[in-house]
């Protein structure tokens, strides 16, 4: 038999090859660019380092704001997706019937793969807010109002696309909830209510650690849901792809480096949380 | 637990209204694909299978149909080698480095796509490569091989490594216990990691977006680039629709591969 290592370094080479050099090369080869200049003549980056384009992301008051705003879109679309999936996670695997149990979780995971475009455009014809001469879409014709096209479209349509990224943990942490246990619980006086966040939550927080790091990730970089349904609404994503295009590739590689650092800091938090053991 | 009648029945509500939510706006999409009016207006003006009977004639539509499925096909065959490798040598070997390698594993759909996108199309672009098919390929085959890997390995930890021991005292080589032992039980699971990486890569469009050069147009790109055109929109409705029909019903395989209900692993 062929030694093991032999085995290993076989195995290893072509998917760390891409990871390692294609991936984590070209995230590296990004947080360096960021500090070179451009040669305003022909749009192209130099390789003279600077601080410019870092002291521009960090101090404009308007770039501060931008990525405050996205900051605070993704943590609205992560409370919508919580606040819903926990109840629904809730009765399907504790309340459902046996035999509805199943469909009703497919039934939930299956808009993922309806297509991201698809959905974001779905949710264009439900907010379509109309003009004065009264055509509508789907919510203003039904219920005589939409949110129309803004911030809260926004957060609703991230909430709608990426709501079964959350739904998915929650379910698993619940159908991982031994029944004895609640029983215990019961049985030794509490209500439940008290159940609930004594007994059940401390042991899900590690499920929605989990959940809320898609959730939040996705939507804080998102642009093309908002271009679709936020109307005038700018977010990070947005403005990374409008310097890249200018083209100025080193600011916008400066700009990335908030939802990089955002997103270090939450996989961190989260991984004190227990996240990556349900992932 | 003891849940008042109460509580069930607004558990339940919620439940189907979140369900209720979910669809509502597909089949939206679905039922103005044959509106007559070329607006996203509701109600329907009036019900024609026009844009249905003409947009095969639609060539940027046509063209950008078949960017996607050679792309997502490209894409899943090297996802599925290389990620199917990364979950055999994770889960059966302890080497320097395991853990950090695991987390990296999962960075690629961990930070934004935009991130990936424009990291990509900068070493691209610095390396002196042209963006083009074989630039969308290489992004695309990034996230791919992580939806591969978390299938295959998921699969792979449920296998007793009892199993490979009682094969090779049996007298078989590592090639045999391969074929013979490991192989039928990961399959399904490497089947549906296979139709999750098409799936998603058919549905890119951020990463496609910023890797792609000035020729390509996948089928994302094409709605993106239309939504806003009122003579080309009832066409997206159309395109949106075929999108669905063909992803749903694949996507629902894909789950009963990767998790089938009553098989016994071992």
């Amino acid at each position: 038999m062929a030694h093991p290592r032999f085995g290993l370094g076989t195995l290893l080479s072509g998917p760390v090859l891409w990871l390692l050099v294609v991936y984590v090369g070209s995230l590296a080869l990004l947080v360096v660019s960021a500090f070179f200049g451009l040669d305003e003549f022909t749009g192209k980056a130099t390789t003279q380092l600077t601080l410019g384009n870092l002291n521009e992301v960090i101090t404009e008051n308007a770039y501060r704001m931008l990525v405050l705003r996205s900051i605070g879109v993704a943590t609205a679309a992560t409370a919508i997706c919580f606040a819903l999936a926990l109840p629904v996670g809730f009765y399907i695997s504790k309340l459902a019937q046996p035999w509805a149990k199943r469909g009703l979780v497919v039934a939930m995971l299956l808009p993922l793969w309806a297509g991201y475009l698809v959905k974001a455009f779905a949710l264009r014809a439900v907010f379509e807010p109309g003009s004065d001469f009264g055509a509508g879409g789907f919510l203003k014709n039904t219920i005589g109002w939409s949110p129309g096209f803004g911030y809260l479209s926004v957060i609703i349509t991230l909430a709608y696309l990426w709501f079964p990224y959350m739904f998915l943990p929650i379910y698993s942490g619940f159908e991982r909830l031994p029944e004895s246990l609640l029983d215990a619980s019961s049985d030794l006086g509490a209500g439940s209510i008290r159940t609930f966040f004594s007994v059940m939550m401390p042991m899900l927080v590690p499920s929605i650690a989990a959940g809320s790091i898609f959730t939040f990730s996705l939507s804080l970089g998102d642009y093309i849901t908002v271009k679709i349904v936020g109307g005038k609404s700018q977010m990070i994503g947005n403005i990374i792809e409008r310097t890249l295009l200018a083209p100025n590739q080193p600011l916008a590689a400066a700009f990335t480096l908030w939802p990089i650092s955002i997103m270090v800091v939450y996989l961190f938090v989260m991984a004190r949380l227990g996240a990556f053991k349900n992932l | 637990m003891q849940i008042s009648k109460r509580s069930q029945i607004s558990l339940r509500a919620t439940t189907y209204g979140v369900l209720v939510m979910l669809y509502t706006p597909l089949i939206l999409i679905f039922i103005l694909s044959f509106n007559t009016a070329n607006s996203l207006t509701w109600p329907p003006r009036g019900f024609s299978t026009r844009w249905w009977s003409t947009f095969l004639e639609v060539e940027s539509a046509r063209d950008a149909l078949s960017s996607s499925t050679r792309l997502a096909l490209i894409a899943m065959v090297i996802a599925v080698v290389l990620g199917s490798m990364l979950s055999f040598a994770l889960q059966r070997f302890e080497f320097f480095g395991k853990n950090s390698l695991s987390f990296l594993a999962v960075l690629p759909i961990a930070l934004p796509g935009i991130v990936t996108g424009v990291a990509l199309r900068n070493t691209f672009v610095r390396f002196g490569l042209d963006l083009g098919f074989i630039s969308v390929i290489a992004g695309h085959t990034t996230f791919c091989i992580v939806v591969v890997h978390n299938n295959v390995v998921a699969r792979l930890r449920r296998i007793s490594p009892n199993l490979r021991e009682a094969s090779s005292d049996l007298g078989a080589n590592s090639l045999q216990t391969f074929r013979f032992v490991t192989w039928p039980l990961v399959r399904s699971s490497v089947f549906a990691g296979a139709i999750l990486a098409f799936a998603l890569s058919f549905d890119e469009v951020v990463v496609t977006t910023f890797t792609a050069g000035a020729g390509i147009q996948t089928l994302p790109q094409w709605i993106l680039n239309n939504f806003s055109r009122p003579n080309v929109l009832p066409y997206v409705t159309v395109v949106a629709t075929i999108v669905m029909v063909i992803s749903l019903p694949i996507a629902w395989l894909a789950q009963r591969l990767a998790d089938p209900p009553n098989d016994k692993l071992v």
